[in-house]
């Protein structure tokens, strides 16, 4: 089987600076994958060389088999991939449900479209209020995003990949910044997710990483430093010492035991 | 789906907002009866102003030339400071056509003037719109500079400044003769507005109209959900320059005559002042901008051959003062400001003033006074030399315009603060 994402030897400089080094990384479809590191160990840089905002300096990234290091972000976002970023990246002055039309419009080049009015594709319209139906925000539908709450911006900012179909789901620290007793709504929407969707999850929280996670890769100053299950990573001395602290390894624990 | 679900009244309050979400979006491009408006004005000017024609034809032709900057600035978030480039193109499309060619049938050479302006703004427009913010209003500026000076080059061609004069074109539809009131001419630049209007109303209702606006909002998320955005760019700045470049022909067809000044760097600064004094992303803001501006310069030069730039000037400063969305989006304040008052009726009111407001008026006194200040500087400089005595020298009308913004600004804020610090009395009370 081809596996759904699969990164060989990436590496990228910025001049002396290695920000990425040899990384290699595979999801198989509906792979539930972790990847976690101290502040500055290029996990969102990991992800733009992935979705191609910027290029490796050298090394392959697949999407089901199909080379795309050469493509554009877009070219691979409609190949399937897709992403949600660790700062709110929303259309803030249009309304909840014009930001799911919009993944949905370019996602099937109804967006191509200059003449027939938005409004005309119900079926657009209906498949993003299902989007919003299954997170619980059909009534937010009409409302502005920038008047939404941090927390309710958070989701709908993994409700435009997720309408985007993706089958490549990367997700940049999804519960970053949301207040812990709003946190449980997104990562319900993490752990409820398709199980056909390839996921990558960057994630501070190691409660998050130890339940939602099949398997774990740490990355260290721009390298895998080493990859594994949740038991893996857990029992492994080097981890605790770099990262996880006797704190994390605790919430390991917890989230073992809750597994 | 829901319609599998029984009916508990949580999913019916949950289907009543999906038809509501649903019937918004499905209604949103409607017409309005209040868009008819616009429109019945301009019919109603032929009869009451009849003599003022010539005028108003210019008035519809900024309009014209505004609303094909909205599409892009207010749309799609590009700012070009050279949008003139393709009115001039237009412009002398037209009149080339018909000196060197004999072409002078109007409506053909308005398309040709449209298509030419068109295919020169996707040439230009796939190289320029890779940048962005001010490298992009940089290379607009620059864009327009090299054809004006190419143009100057090949003066023999194009007149040079001293322009061509005395183009001849056939009559409207080979029947309606141009005539000294302008009025055949009226009426043939509010039709092809219309028809225009039309067509930019579709585009921005449009799927892709709604994809312009997401570049607008955040273009890295456009590129994350698969959205070509170049091509996007390219296609709406085509579309905006072939729409500058119709006005640029209805120009040249109008005064039968077209000089390199149409390329000036004036003309695309005054198109984007209009666009954003009537507000942008609105369709209807280049009505009420070109019209307001237009209106104003008219009058202004009238009562004061030598002053009516300080008019301008002082418009200006209140509109980014106190209307940065334009005069639609002060509207739309006003309406939503007496909305609350409504609300709020029941609530006793009173002025009250605030220690901290001293601070906003010292604030707002130095923002009016640097915007005057700038303004005594930017006033057209040729026309300084006629201005009387005690403006002439530079200092002299910067220190005046500077204490002279300040103190406009700080008064009209004083009275905005006190007008918006009832409100949060309001709001406290309720």
């Amino acid at each position: 089987m081809t596996a759904a994402l699969q990164v060989e030897n990436l590496h990228r400089s910025f001049g002396a600076l290695h920000v990425t080094r040899d990384v290699n990384l595979t999801l198989q479809r509906g792979a539930r994958c972790a990847l976690i590191g101290p502040n500055g160990a290029g996990k969102t840089t990991l992800i733009n060389l992935i979705t191609g905002v910027i290029r490796p300096s050298s090394g392959t990234v697949s999407l089901n088999g199909e080379d795309i290091t050469q493509l554009s972000q877009a070219d691979r976002a409609r190949r399937g991939l897709a992403r949600t970023f660790q700062i709110n990246q929303l259309f803030r002055g249009l309304s909840v449900l014009e930001n799911i039309c919009m993944a949905i419009g370019e996602r099937d080049g109804h967006n191509n479209n200059l003449w027939r009015s938005a409004g005309a594709k119900r079926e657009v319209i209906d498949e993003a209020l299902d989007h919003l139906e299954s997170l619980n925000m059909v009534d937010d539908a009409l409302h502005l995003v920038r008047n939404l709450a941090y927390g309710r911006q958070r989701l709908v900012e993994i409700a435009i990949a997720l309408a985007q179909k993706p089958r490549v789901l990367l997700l940049d620290e999804p519960a970053a910044g949301v207040p812990s007793s709003e946190s449980h709504l997104i990562l319900d929407v993490v752990a409820g997710l398709d199980p056909d969707i390839a996921v990558l999850i960057i994630e501070h929280d190691m409660d998050v990483v130890f339940r939602f996670a099949k398997e774990i890769t740490v990355l260290v100053q721009g390298a895998v430093f080493t990859q594994g299950t949740p038991d893996d990573i857990m029992n492994n001395a080097d981890v605790r010492a770099v990262y996880l602290g006797e704190e994390g390894h605790d919430a390991a624990r917890r989230g073992g035991q809750h597994g | 789906m829901s319609d599998n679900k029984p009916q508990t009244p949580a999913t019916q309050a949950g289907n009543e907002a999906r038809l509501r979400a649903m019937d918004y979006l499905v209604r949103r491009h409607y017409f309005r009866w209040a868009e008819a408006l616009p429109w019945l004005i301009a019919i109603a000017l032929f009869f009451i102003l009849p003599n003022r024609m010539t005028f108003g034809g210019q008035v519809l032709i900024m309009i014209m030339f505004a609303l094909s900057l909205d599409l892009i600035l207010g749309y799609a978030g590009i700012v070009t400071l050279g949008h003139a480039a393709f009115f001039g193109i237009g412009a002398y499309t037209v009149a080339l056509a018909s000196m060197l060619a004999g072409w002078s049938e109007p409506i053909s050479g308005l398309i040709a003037g449209g298509l030419v302006a068109g295919l020169v703004g996707a040439i230009a427009g796939w190289f320029i719109l890779r940048y962005r913010g001010l490298t992009l209003l940089m290379l607009t500026i620059a864009f327009a500079a090299m054809l004006q000076e190419s143009g100057n080059l090949r003066s023999d061609i194009t007149g040079g400044y001293d322009g061509l004069p005395g183009l001849m074109f056939d009559p409207l539809f080979g029947h309606f003769q141009y005539d000294l009131y302008g009025h055949t001419n009226y009426w043939y630049v509010l039709g092809v507005l219309a028809i225009i209007f039309y067509f930019v109303r579709r585009i921005t209702y449009s799927p892709f109209g709604q994809a312009l606006t997401g570049i607008r909002e955040n273009v890295r998320r456009m590129h994350a959900i698969g959205s070509p955005v170049h091509r996007r760019l390219v296609t709406v700045y085509a579309i905006s320059a072939a729409i500058a470049g119709i006005a640029g022909g209805l120009f040249t067809q109008t005064n039968a005559y077209v000089t390199l000044t149409v390329f000036d760097f004036d003309s695309s600064a005054k198109v984007m002042v209009m666009l954003i004094l009537g507000g942008t992303g609105r369709l209807y803001g280049p009505f009420l901008g070109a019209a307001v501006y237009m209106i104003l310069e008219d009058y202004l030069a009238k009562l004061s051959p030598t002053f009516w730039q300080l008019g301008i000037g002082l418009l200006l400063v209140l509109v980014v003062l106190f209307a940065r969305r334009g005069l639609l989006g002060l509207a739309e304040d006003i309406r939503g400001y007496f909305g609350r008052k409504a609300r709020a009726s029941s609530t006793p009111r009173r002025l009250v003033w605030k220690p901290e407001h001293w601070k906003a008026l010292a604030i707002s006194a130095l923002d009016g006074g640097i915007i005057g200040f700038v303004a005594g500087f930017a006033t057209n400089m040729k026309q300084a030399a006629l201005m009387l005595s005690f403006v002439t020298d530079l200092p002299t009308r910067a220190i005046l315009f500077t204490l002279g913004g300040a103190v406009i600004a700080a008064a009209i804020n004083a009275i905005y603060l006190l007008l918006t610090s009832r409100t949060a009395v309001e709001e406290q009370a309720s």
